[in-house]
């Protein structure tokens, strides 16, 4: 299945490097530069942010299931999408730090999130651990969702307001090189994390205690699968804001076909979710542009019917 | 096979005492004791996965938790993932270990689960389950085996296999020690552990702690006239 679905991918990365609003092939015959410039600088970007937040959401999805033993826990249910956000509307809004303020600023959201999160649900104790955790997170997204709405009703102007309001709903839209090249390592190095945590979370399914007498060190184990929730979530909202029901819903299309092993299926759900946003972004660059739909809204608007028909199918 | 397991001044406060222990292998040690006893605290403590004052050294050396080195089996049969029987038992190998179906299927055949194997642990009866969480618990062939409640929820029939399964376990070398609450099969192990209160009140063979007095005073029964099965123990 893996294999299927890294041919999916590779063909939709493809199909969304070659669609855009001018025909790059016809631009190389009379200026090679140009064609090159929005190759490089806009399709490129887009495409592979696609490619690289898709498979963390995935990832970051299957991960916390696994780690909460929860069929309903997503990234955004441990804090991290949260503080990521409230760390890049504070950085970028308000500080007025650009591109790369915004990351740092959102990077440092999800690891103030992450902090908070750890203090308070004894991330070093081992009995109770991961219900602490699921309620530490509600917590911490709840009181990171009140400081947006309050960054929001403090925007410096109404354009400001504008703005933080459309880029949490979401988007890949003129994304840059730069903003790819930010966040590529950091995902890469959270879906490393995530990956090799994999054998840890099977064995989880049987409990902590179980987990523990196998071998597993729980502690690292969680400590790991949080950071690298936090590296592709912090990332993936630096430069896309919020993009939902993709780390919710894409766990329960794969888990499935690995037997239902949820460390295992940490690889295909990274795959799928890298499927599913790359396919999401290039359907919303065919629909009208006037429509001015957003990726997040799109995901969430074709992702939530989705999950009560997964909920109503018996799960 | 590892040595004996030795619990020094382990305890659990307020759920049991300081205790001292000696546990060998090849033997079967029953822990009883009426509800909220502390059977689980000690079984928990002995395996390691609660903390608190005490030490527990297997062969002499703190114990390090490995599929091979001791099982711990709680009494919950919750699953949460549905998962096939087969591929449940298949954790019990470890996170590093390579799958060995052979090692799979014969736990399963010893918990007379092969027949379960295929099937989503999630549509299995609550006995059905503990039968193949017993064999997640062998599979690796662990030097200790520490069960809560094993035979809890089985059949008649399959509370007898489940006995000789975990006597024949102890009979190529493990250590089994196993909570229950029934007390004619409990006079099957090698020996006895009785816990009340927190405390450790006798420690022997069978016969000698399954007593008259210690049956009204515990868990208040007497033995029924003409081999009836138990009575309330008059006060």
């Amino acid at each position: 299945m893996n294999l299927r679905l890294a041919l999916l991918c590779t063909a939709l990365l493809l199909a969304s490097l070659a669609i855009g609003p001018v025909d790059l092939l016809a631009i190389a015959q009379t200026d090679p530069a140009l064609a090159r410039t929005l190759f490089v600088e806009l399709r490129l970007p887009r495409a592979g942010l696609a490619l690289l937040i898709g498979a963390g959401l995935g990832a970051g999805g299957a991960a916390a299931q696994a780690l909460l033993r929860n069929p309903l826990a997503s990234p955004d249910v441990l804090g991290p999408a949260s503080g990521a956000a409230l760390g890049a509307v504070i950085a970028g809004y308000f500080l007025g730090g650009g591109v790369l303020g915004m990351a740092m600023g959102s990077l440092a959201g999800a690891g103030g999130g992450l902090a908070i999160l750890l203090a308070l649900a004894g991330a070093g104790s081992r009995a109770g651990g991961t219900t602490r955790l699921v309620l530490a997170g509600v917590a911490v997204s709840t009181l990171f969702g009140v400081a947006i709405n309050l960054a929001l009703s403090l925007a410096p102007s109404p354009f400001a307001l504008y703005d933080l309001m459309f880029w949490l709903m979401g988007s890949l839209a003129d994304r840059t090189l730069p903003q790819l090249l930010l966040a590529a390592p950091l995902i890469a190095l959270g879906l490393a994390l995530l990956l090799r945590a994999g054998p840890g979370l099977d064995a989880l399914t049987l409990g902590e205690d179980v987990a523990h007498s196998l071998g597993v060190a729980l502690p690292a184990l969680r400590r790991q699968v949080v950071i690298g929730i936090a590296l592709v979530t912090g990332a993936g909202v630096a430069v896309a804001g919020n993009i939902g029901f993709v780390g919710l819903v894409v766990p329960h299309l794969v888990r499935p076909f690995v037997g239902h092993r949820p460390g295992r299926a940490i690889l295909p759900a990274a795959l799928a979710g890298a499927a599913l946003l790359l396919a999401a972004d290039i359907a919303i660059r065919l629909l009208p542009a006037d429509l001015n739909l957003k990726l997040g809204v799109f995901t969430a608007l074709i992702g939530a019917p989705f999950f009560l028909w997964l909920i109503r199918k018996g799960l | 096979m590892a040595g004996s397991l030795e619990a020094h001044a382990l305890a659990r406060p307020p759920m049991l005492a300081a205790v001292n222990l000696a546990l060998h292998p090849g033997t079967m040690t029953g822990v009883i004791g009426p509800n909220g006893a502390g059977k689980t605290s000690l079984l928990r403590a002995l395996a390691g996965v609660s903390r608190g004052p005490g030490r527990v050294l297997i062969g002499g050396q703190p114990v390090q938790p490995h599929p091979r080195t001791l099982a711990w089996l709680p009494a919950s049969r919750d699953a949460v993932w549905p998962m096939t029987a087969a591929a449940l038992v298949a954790l019990g190998l470890g996170p590093s270990a390579l799958l060995d179906n052979a090692a799979v299927a014969a736990a399963l055949a010893a918990c007379d689960a092969s027949q379960l194997a295929g099937r989503s642990v999630d549509q299995l009866s609550t006995g059905e389950r503990a039968r193949v969480l017993l064999a997640r618990a062998l599979v690796a062939q662990p030097a200790w085996l520490l069960l809560d409640e094993p035979i809890a929820n089985l059949d008649p029939g399959h509370r007898i296999d489940v006995m000789l399964l975990l006597a024949a376990q102890a009979a190529r070398g493990a250590g089994v020690v196993l909570a229950l609450h029934d007390l004619d099969l409990a006079a099957r192990c090698d020996r006895l552990l009785l816990i009340a209160g927190g405390q450790l009140v006798a420690d022997g063979p069978p016969a000698e702690v399954l007593n008259a007095a210690h049956l009204a005073r515990h868990f208040g029964v007497q033995r029924g006239g003409g081999g009836q099965g138990w009575e309330r123990a008059a006060d």
